[in-house]
């Protein structure tokens, strides 16, 4: 069995609306990045909304001293009475001094910093000057005037090759950049994958080390491993690098053409890639059809949160045989997306941007199976009887790579069981496996 | 600038939104970016609110600073009334949109539409939730119950209940305890707010004879402009445990002209307290931290109800500083007033609890150094919204109290068995849970290493122990190893010994008995 090329065919319109947004701005993907980017501090430089919003939505409750904190800004502050790059280096002396095991601060910005046009890159040179090499200090903003939820990411990664692919580092430039935040255990499972097909001169970014320097060159090709990093693909474009086009990695579908994509661009054999991963793919197909009743024919709905909207919807409509009614995403990358785009099914409403009340109109008179949405509308939906799904688990979960199709394909059908049995298994397929 | 990396409260358009979502027939326009539109998750989420806050976001982004900006929020109110229908509207800015300098208030007075609006300056960079929702709370009885004088004939007995809002500790179960309660002893309660009130009801705050603040922290104020603007006396006793219960009942009687009656006993901790189990309640050292008003009531029924020792009390709240101070000095202590976690932290490793009181951050501290603790105050957690009927008020409030402080703790014959038998083969920490179920899983072993608390806590040092003294402290029942380890350190700390001998071990142990 050969590893097939998607084809193109079609790209709907999509739905433009500006009105409310319901989605989580670019602070909150430090929860996963300080996970990953284990030797990272992130600051943020914002106000006490900003703090809340990361407690709030991080469950700090849970790690009580987390590799994250905010400098609240204060009247005083924005009275002038006091100098707020003065206060910004009494603050992050103090943080250095209380985890002297930070190797990279992370300066964030954020709404009120950028309002009042607070240079936080001008604040992270001037504190290199003092705490470099010790402690690396680099700024990005994840403001919700500039990002939604995972464009922080975005601006982070940018921010990192600014810094990274600096002079600082020598040596041989990398043949392949991974580009995009992925759990560690997928990360593992891809390099397993890259040897076996012979690939080497492999980096992950972000990796688990935020210090180690990367050296970008014309011979080096990257591919995204998400749907929503235009500014930090552009930083690499801008160091010579070239991008791999691909589908996502999600799903055995979007996985194959990815790691396709990748065999092609550095001339990999592809019998040899279809023996590599003629398991890994046995398997993703053997775990998807667990949950395959549960999905097929199901009519779904997706509110935008995160961009991996589409990439979602491609892996349910054509892995699953669901039916999509509305795919929302904060933002569409044309060229990033395009592959996905033209595998969804013809006809599908596609919507960019967002007006809250109008969007619940539309969902609810079309009345899906099941409801893809953030936090704030997910309980308010099941009152109402409807069914939902919390995006937020797309962002937070290993989804990626053949080992977690299965697993993918179980965060859709969940809540789908989970009413069957609740409703007195009307419904019940296959509920208790 | 203030480095913090977890806030006991947020900022003050939070405490606004909970006066919205509290309410009936009020809508709040909210001038915010996108990412401010997380608040709502503290309600769907956290509380699990069956809607959505009565909220509309106005959501500018960067490309909109250019200007049209103010014309946002226009529109936002013109569709949230079109749309809700709601009988007030609320209109305020975010932090961010405070800097824009937009003037909701102003703009919404150019908007003609159809409904009261409230505008609301909370400054952000000041202020806090607590402010703000009392703040809103009485902008809002302030525009509905305005200067009209009051009816004449107002019932004696007739009263409101002001200070229960959404997101409140246990605030939807206190009301209708109260409530219960009031009822029974001949009062008649008219308007409860803002929980379940509508505008209309805020208008008829002054129909009734009294006010009762239940939650200063958010009625003080309108009440206290209730009693100057109307003539209206409140009542400001908390009725949190028994003796604060009888209190209130007693005060209530009073103001509405009924005549003082016997109390009944109506509550179980009274006697629960004096039973023999509870005997080894006695003294134990409890740490107290949250809002005023639970803190305070908690100190006072630890240490006359529960006969437990107050050795830490204090609260985030630096508005209520003088009453939590007060009530310190009651107990010998003194008050800790901070919304630092990490000097809560301090304090709380300094005071060595056996029982922590305090607030979902509390909760983890505790959890960290190994001591059994109750949450008694927001802010909250999902599993603070429980689902039994659980008031914090009244007598049945009391009775819950007692369950819910003394059930993280070993209970007293337990204690005793375990000290009894503690070298029975059968009957110590690595042992199954029951020799009968072999499938059962052993009971994890409770002392590991506290997560290292990077250059926190004055327990930073490390302590060597002798292999012989390590060995002795394995003998001590593990739920209270871990006490006795950080006790002989302290106490080893103090006295310079090093490193920590068996001897040291009693040593400490005398040093600290009781
Ligand atoms: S589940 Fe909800 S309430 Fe619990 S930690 Fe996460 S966000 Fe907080
Ligand atoms: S939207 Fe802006 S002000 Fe609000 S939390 Fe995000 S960065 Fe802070």
């Amino acid at each position: 069995m050969s590893v097939a090329q998607p084809v193109a065919c079609n790209e709907p319109t999509p739905i433009r609306q500006r009105g409310q947004h319901e989605v989580f701005c670019g602070l909150t993907s430090i929860i996963w990045l300080h996970r990953k980017v284990q030797d990272a501090f992130f600051l943020v430089v914002g106000s006490r909304t900003c703090a809340h919003l990361l407690q709030s939505a991080a469950g700090v409750m849970i790690f009580s001293e987390p590799r994250f904190a905010t400098a609240i800004m204060e009247e005083r502050d924005l009275a002038g009475m006091a100098d707020m790059h003065d206060e910004l280096d009494n603050v992050v002396a103090r943080l250095l001094e209380r985890r002297p095991d930070i190797r990279m601060l992370v300066l964030v910005g954020s709404c009120p910093s950028e309002v009042i046009k607070l240079d936080l890159s001008r604040a992270a040179s001037r504190l290199n000057a003092v705490h470099a090499p010790r402690h690396r200090v680099i700024a990005y903003s994840g403001s919700g005037i500039e990002t939604t939820f995972t464009q922080g990411e975005d601006n982070f990664l940018a921010a990192l090759i600014a810094d990274k692919a600096s002079p600082r580092s020598a040596g041989e430039a990398a043949k392949l950049v991974v580009l995009g935040c992925l759990a560690d255990v997928v990360e593992d499972q891809f390099s397993r994958l890259f040897a076996e097909l012979g690939l080497s001169g492999v980096t992950f970014l972000p990796g688990r080390d935020a210090i180690k320097g990367l050296v970008v060159g014309p011979e080096t090709r990257f591919i995204l491993a998400q749907p929503y990093l235009g500014a930090a693909a552009a930083a690499l474009e801008a160091r010579g690098a070239r991008r791999i086009d691909s589908i996502f990695p999600l799903g055995a579908e979007g996985t194959s053409a990815w790691l396709r994509a990748i065999c092609m661009t550095f001339g990999v054999d592809m019998a040899r890639l279809d023996a590599v991963v003629a398991q890994p793919r046995r398997r993703a197909a053997e775990a998807m059809a667990h949950y395959r009743p549960w999905l097929e024919g199901r009519r779904v709905f997706f509110f935008p949160d995160s961009q991996m909207e589409p990439s979602l919807a491609r892996f349910l409509s054509r892995e699953m045989g669901s039916e999509l009614l509305e795919v929302g995403s904060p933002y569409l990358h044309r060229e990033h997306v395009a592959g996905e785009l033209a595998l969804l099914p013809p006809g599908v409403t596609l919507s960019e941007g967002q007006d809250v009340d109008e969007q619940i109109d539309r969902c609810r008179t079309a009345n899906p199976d099941l409801i893809v949405c953030g936090l704030g509308l997910a309980n308010p939906f099941e009152a109402e009887g409807r069914v939902s799904k919390w995006s937020i688990e797309f962002s937070f979960t290993p989804i990626q790579g053949f080992e977690q199709a299965g697993d993918l394909a179980e965060l859709f059908a969940r809540p789908l069981m989970r009413n069957a049995i609740l409703t007195g298994g009307a419904d019940r397929r296959e509920a208790v496996r | 600038m203030k480095l913090s990396m977890w806030t006991y409260e947020g900022p003050p358009h939070v405490g606004a939104m909970r006066i919205a979502a509290s309410m009936q027939g009020v809508h709040y326009v909210l001038h915010a970016p996108q990412g401010d539109t997380y608040a709502d998750l503290l309600f769907t989420m956290i509380e699990r609110r069956q809607s959505r806050p009565p909220v509309t976001y106005t959501t500018f982004q960067a490309r909109d600073l250019a200007g049209s900006t103010a014309d946002i929020f226009k529109k936002a109110c013109r569709d949230a009334v079109a749309r809700f229908t709601p009988e007030a509207l609320l209109v305020g800015a975010s932090c961010t949109a405070e800097l824009l300098q937009d003037d909701p208030g102003g703009l919404a007075r150019t908007l003609d539409v159809p409904v009261p609006v409230v505008p609301l300056e909370l400054p952000s960079y000041q202020k806090k939730e607590n402010w703000g929702a009392a703040e809103t709370f009485y902008r809002l009885v302030r525009a509905f119950v305005g200067r009209n004088p009051r009816p004449d004939n107002i019932p004696a007995n007739s009263c409101n209940i002001l200070g229960p809002t959404s997101l409140g500790f246990r605030c939807r179960d206190d009301v209708t305890e109260i409530v219960k309660l009031l009822t029974e002893e001949g009062l008649d309660v008219r308007v409860v707010a803002p929980m379940g009130a509508t505008p209309a009801d805020l208008a008829r705050i002054p129909e009734a004879a009294f006010n009762i603040v239940l939650y200063p922290e958010i009625a003080d104020v309108t009440a206290r402009w209730l009693k100057t603007a109307h003539g209206m006396p409140f009542i400001s006793t908390i009725p949190i445990g028994v003796q604060a219960t009888q209190n209130f009942v007693d005060e209530v009687r009073a103001i509405a002209g009924l005549p003082t009656r016997e109390g009944r006993t109506r509550d179980r901790l009274t006697w629960y307290s004096r039973s023999i189990d509870s005997n080894y309640l006695t003294n134990k050292r409890v740490f107290i931290f949250g809002d005023a008003t639970h803190a305070i009531a908690a100190a006072r029924i630890a240490s006359e109800e529960l006969g437990f020792r107050v050795c830490g009390l204090g609260t985030y709240m630096r508005e209520f500083a003088r009453d939590v101070r007060d009530a310190a000095a009651k107990y010998g202590v003194e008050a800790v007033i901070s919304d630092d976690h990490l000097e809560v932290e301090a304090a709380i490793v300094a005071a060595r609890p056996e029982l922590v009181l305090g607030t979902q951050m509390e909760r983890h501290i505790a959890k960290r150094l190994r001591v059994p603790c109750a949450v008694i105050s927001a802010p909250t957690h999902v599993q603070d919204f429980p689902a039994r009927y659980s008031p914090q008020m009244g007598f049945e409030g009391a009775n819950v109290i007692f369950d819910s402080w003394v059930h993280p703790l070993m209970m007293g014959l337990e204690e005793h068995l375990l000290q009894m038998f503690r070298d029975d083969f059968e009957f110590n920490d690595s042992a199954s849970a029951s020799h009968l179920h072999p499938q059962a899983p052993a009971v994890k072993t409770v002392e590991a290493a506290p997560a290292p608390v990077v250059a926190a806590a004055p327990t930073g040092v490390i302590a060597t122990w002798t292999l012989e003294a390590e060995r002795e402290l394995q003998k001590v029942p593990f739920f209270v190893r871990g006490k006795a380890r950080r006790n002989t350190e302290l106490f080893a700390q103090g006295k310079g010994i090093h490193p920590i001998t068996v001897e040291t071990l009693y040593d400490a142990k005398a040093h600290f008995a009781r």
